[in-house]
């Protein structure tokens, strides 16, 4: 609670409509005691008195009475009676929905079809109608403003109520004998008072103004008892000869209505985690670039080159090394694998490449990423956005989320070109045909037409892969493009990107968390682990020789086909998140080899310079 | 489509008779005798009776029900006694106005606010999105009527660039200028309030969406930024700010009451607050109906949008 209120008022703005609203309450509680005149005397000789004038801080309205006295007593009224509009709408409202809720089947159906009734109406007309036939009154005002707003509470309650009603402890309370009355008071109530208790301080700012409204038409306080409303609305008739009459009891009106707001936009970002996250923040075009250390130099060869490539998310004061030095390469018809568990930093690593890290709270600390020799982590935007799909093209793991649900397959596709080229949309269609076919997708033409929702998750995958060639890249970077697929589905795309790599000469980054799938496609595989690469050769060699312990592990996961009964070894335990490291190895503590020395310091990426692993006790020597 | 468009036109008949049904037990609940209550109290008991029987309010609850209704089916919403017309009459004229006004102010909170929203977004803690977000914060604080009211004096008798109230100016006017400088002020005031929320909404929608992966593979594609956040993200966003154009829609038809008599603008929301000081029930009631039913007929109209714009809604 207290790091709520904390957090609550670390935004000024919160904090100033608190202030504002405590100063409003405290003069509206005290104005019985304040040295105020009668708010209804009237003095005719005295009317439309401008402000400071002697004797009347405001003036005085149209029947010579003193404003600041009316508009302390109209704040009061008008509080009062939001408040108590806002407090039966909930007790109404709750009720129905608890009543709804727990009774379930035909009761609720009923009861939750009348309030859908009640919302249908454009809110004021219900209003409106309650009070023609009750007849204008502030007591009258009150009910409608109530009855207008009971629905709101009976939805939001009952839709709790009814993931409450079929929880175990309501069970065992009827089991125990208790009767509905007091399952409901003693058991879901308690429950579903902080809900009640929310809904009242996001509607009670609605309800100062709504019954407020109601009096400016006449149609609530009336004479000579005044609300903010009210006053407002006698004003209206002097607005051109006296306007502070009218400005006086608006702007009170205003002050309370955003002090609310500011209150309740305060406590709804202090309870949403997002906030703090940096969920909510918009990711910039490119990932954020902020190198601490000197660029590294240009390496003699290479189509992709990463070097010392360092990714971290900065999350409030916390850091997490997602990448952290990693230097990989691959060439013209290579296929390099990256593999790992989920959380190793293998997909951060593709993603940094093109600077597609979502930043904030991406950064790329240090490196470079060079495609023919051109560091691509330094260049302006123009540039990158070229080489995006262009040069350098993604596949992504999960195809429904990744492909736009409201385009067209063949509208996407034909975008992926025109955004390059400057082709006409039947040519660009046409093309986007060849390559549905090229992934020899059945239907191509009719497919086209298609919504992502309208495809199975292998078709779904096809196209990603036909809109990644869609503009003959040089290099393919594919994160988990198989996952999400069955076995068949998954060998045959797998086919389809070895044979790519052979007719086309496509360098491709391959990111799997399975060894069975890097050893069909890939010559070469990078081991990732917390973010660091472990070991790396070509996929032989590592296959048949693993030296590091945990690249061990991983390849005892695959199932062998005709292998015969063996112990699949699951790796205990979890991979180390990655903003606290202990020094030395991070594989250290899930594994069996490790001694005091794995903990003492850096380990370095050493070997052959073919193989290589970051470890002191290998399971064999590189 | 049509088929989608029937299905649920023909879902609004229920709703329709159950606002008929909800309406007709509010009026029920007036207390006393409604023809003394029109007729005022030194009325002759023949008279009273007469009404009565006029009325129709010596028979029972659920046979006066279906007599009104079926009236209410044939067009007849019964007479105005305070205007001396029929009901339907009134509420046609005065409909125009409303829907003018309100049309007008739904439209400017849509574009306004949608927009508002996008570029809040897009160049999210820029001076520009800060900019935005104080005037949202502003306009959803302040009571509509209240801000019509200031309008009034600065635009009106400060500055006198448009005139203070009214529909058409009383003498020569009447033509398409003379409309647009009448509803400027009273449409904009009207709109304030939506064009916050919108605004609000827009923003929010816009910067979750623009955390999607969708939004990633455009940009792994090539598009250009400005193509990803207005066309990618706004597109996906707008599924979820059109069903709140339709919540607002009723905001904006609400608060047309207010400024209808802030503007003297001609419309039903006045008609029904002068019916209700008056206490012509006959007019309130069928006021009250119609509107509510015109209001669940757009509503259809936004579900349909809803169904064009989301290839995943089965339509």
């Amino acid at each position: 609670m207290t790091a709520f209120l904390r957090l609550l008022f670390r935004n000024r703005l919160a904090a100033l409509g608190a202030a504002v609203l405590a100063l409003i309450l405290a003069l509206v509680i005290l104005a019985p005691l304040l040295p105020l005149p009668d708010p209804d005397a009237t003095a005719t000789a005295e009317r439309f008195a401008r402000p400071f004038s002697p004797g009347h801080l405001l003036g005085t309205d149209h029947l010579g009475r003193d404003l600041l006295a009316r508009l302390v007593h109209g704040t009061r009224m008008s509080l009062a009676i939001g408040l108590a509009a806002a407090l039966a709408a909930a007790v109404l409202g709750s009720a129905i929905g608890i009543v709804a809720g727990y009774a379930g089947g035909r009761t609720d159906n009923i009861i939750m079809r009348a309030i859908d009734m009640l919302m249908a109406f454009p809110y004021i007309l219900l209003a409106l109608a309650i009070v023609a036939a009750l007849g204008p009154g502030l007591l009258n005002a009150l009910i409608a403003v109530a009855a207008v707003n009971i629905p709101f509470f009976a939805r939001n309650i009952r839709g709790i109520t009814v993931g409450l009603a079929g929880r175990e402890f309501i069970d065992a309370a009827r089991l125990a004998g208790m009767g509905h009355g007091r399952i409901i008071l003693s058991e879901l109530l308690p429950n579903v008072l902080p809900v009640i208790v929310i809904g009242v301080s996001t509607t009670v700012g609605w309800m100062i103004l709504e019954t407020a409204g109601l009096s400016f038409l006449g149609l609530g306080s009336q004479p000579p008892q005044a609300d903010l409303g009210s006053m407002l609305g006698e004003a209206r008739a002097a607005l051109i000869t006296a306007p502070h009459t009218s400005v006086v009891p608006g702007l009170m009106i205003f002050l309370i209505v955003m002090s609310i707001n500011l209150l309740g936009d305060g406590v709804r970002d202090a309870l949403d985690p997002r906030l703090k996250s940096g969920a909510l923040s918009r990711p910039r075009a490119t990932t954020r670039v902020d190198r601490k250390g000197p660029v590294p130099d240009a390496p003699a060869k290479g189509l992709l080159d990463l070097q010392s490539l360092e990714t971290q998310f900065h999350v409030g004061p916390r850091v997490y090394r997602a990448v952290n030095q990693v230097s990989l390469h691959v060439g013209r018809g290579e296929c390099l694998g990256i593999i790992g568990e989920s959380g190793s930093g293998k997909s951060v690593t593709a993603l940094s490449v093109t600077g597609l890290v979502a930043s904030p709270p991406g950064v790329v600390t240090g490196g470079a990423v060079r495609y023919e020799g051109e560091d691509l982590l330094g260049m302006p935007y123009g540039r990158l956005r070229a080489i995006r799909g262009e040069k350098i093209a993604y596949i992504f793991q999960d195809p429904l989320a990744t492909l736009h649900p409201l385009y067209r397959i063949g509208a996407q596709m034909a975008e992926a070109i025109q955004v390059h080229h400057r082709v006409g949309a039947k040519e660009a269609e046409g093309r986007a045909l060849e390559l549905l076919r090229a992934v020899r997708i059945p239907n191509p033409e009719s497919r086209l037409r298609n919504y992502p929702h309208e495809m199975s998750g292998g078709m779904r995958q096809r196209v990603g892969i036909a809109m990644a060639l869609a503009n003959d890249p040089e290099v393919l970077i594919a994160d988990e493009p198989t996952t999400a697929l069955d076995v068949t589905v998954q060998a045959q795309i797998l086919a389809l990107l070895d044979e790519l790599r052979r007719e086309r000469g496509l360098a491709i980054v391959f990111i799997t968390h399975d060894f069975g799938v890097v050893a069909q496609l890939c010559d070469r595989v990078a081991v990732m682990y917390a973010g660091r690469i472990v070991e790396q050769g070509p996929t032989a060699e590592i296959l048949a020789r693993p030296a590091h312990p945990y690249t061990a592990r991983l390849i005892a996961c695959v199932p062998e086909l005709g292998g015969g009964k063996r112990e699949l070894a699951a790796i205990p335990g979890l991979p180390p998140v990655v903003d606290k490291l202990p020094p030395g190895c991070a594989f250290a503590p899930r594994c069996d080899r490790a001694r005091p020395d794995c903990r003492a310091g850096e380990i370095a990426l050493a070997g052959s310079g073919r193989h290589d692993v970051r470890c002191l006790h290998p399971e064999v020597t590189p | 489509m049509a088929g989608y468009i029937l299905k649920r036109l023909l879902s609004a008949i229920p709703v329709i008779l159950g606002i008929t049904v909800i309406v007709f037990l509010i009026m029920a609940m007036i207390p006393g005798d409604p023809a003394t209550a029109i007729l005022g109290s030194y009325a002759t008991p023949e008279n009273v009776e007469k009404l009565n029987r006029d009325l129709g309010l010596d028979k029972p609850l659920a046979q006066r029900y279906v007599i009104w209704l079926g009236n209410m089916l044939t067009g007849d919403f019964g007479r105005s006694f305070s205007l001396n017309r029929p009901v339907l009459d009134e509420i046609l004229d005065r409909f125009s106005a409303t829907l003018i006004l309100a049309g007008t102010a739904f439209v400017l909170c849509s574009l306004i606010g949608i927009l508002a929203g996008a570029i809040s977004a897009a160049r999210q803690y820029s001076l520009a999105d800060k900019a935005i977000t104080f005037v949202v914060l502003i306009g959803i604080s302040v009571p509509s009527f209240f801000l019509g009211m200031m309008m009034i004096l600065l635009f009106a008798v400060k500055l006198r660039w448009l005139p203070v109230s009214g529909m058409y100016a009383i003498y020569g006017g009447g033509d398409l200028p003379d409309l647009l400088a009448h509803l400027a002020m009273p449409a904009l005031a009207l709109a304030a309030v939506a064009t916050g929320v919108v605004a609000r909404l827009s923003r929010s929608a816009m910067l979750e969406v623009l955390r999607q992966d969708y939004i990633r593979t455009a940009r792994a594609k090539g598009v250009p930024e400005g193509r990803v956040v207005y066309g990618h993200a706004l597109r996906a966003a707008m599924v979820s700010i059109i069903p709140v154009l339709g919540i607002q829609a009723g905001f904006v038809l609400s608060g047309a009451v207010y400024i209808e008599m802030v503007f003297q603008w001609p419309g039903v929301g006045r008609m029904l607050v002068d019916a209700i000081l008056k206490r012509d029930i006959l007019l309130v009631q069928g006021g009250v109906v119609f509107v509510s039913a015109c209001y669940v007929l757009f509503n259809i109209a936004v579900d349909v949008a809803q169904g064009l714009l989301d290839p995943r809604i089965k339509t």
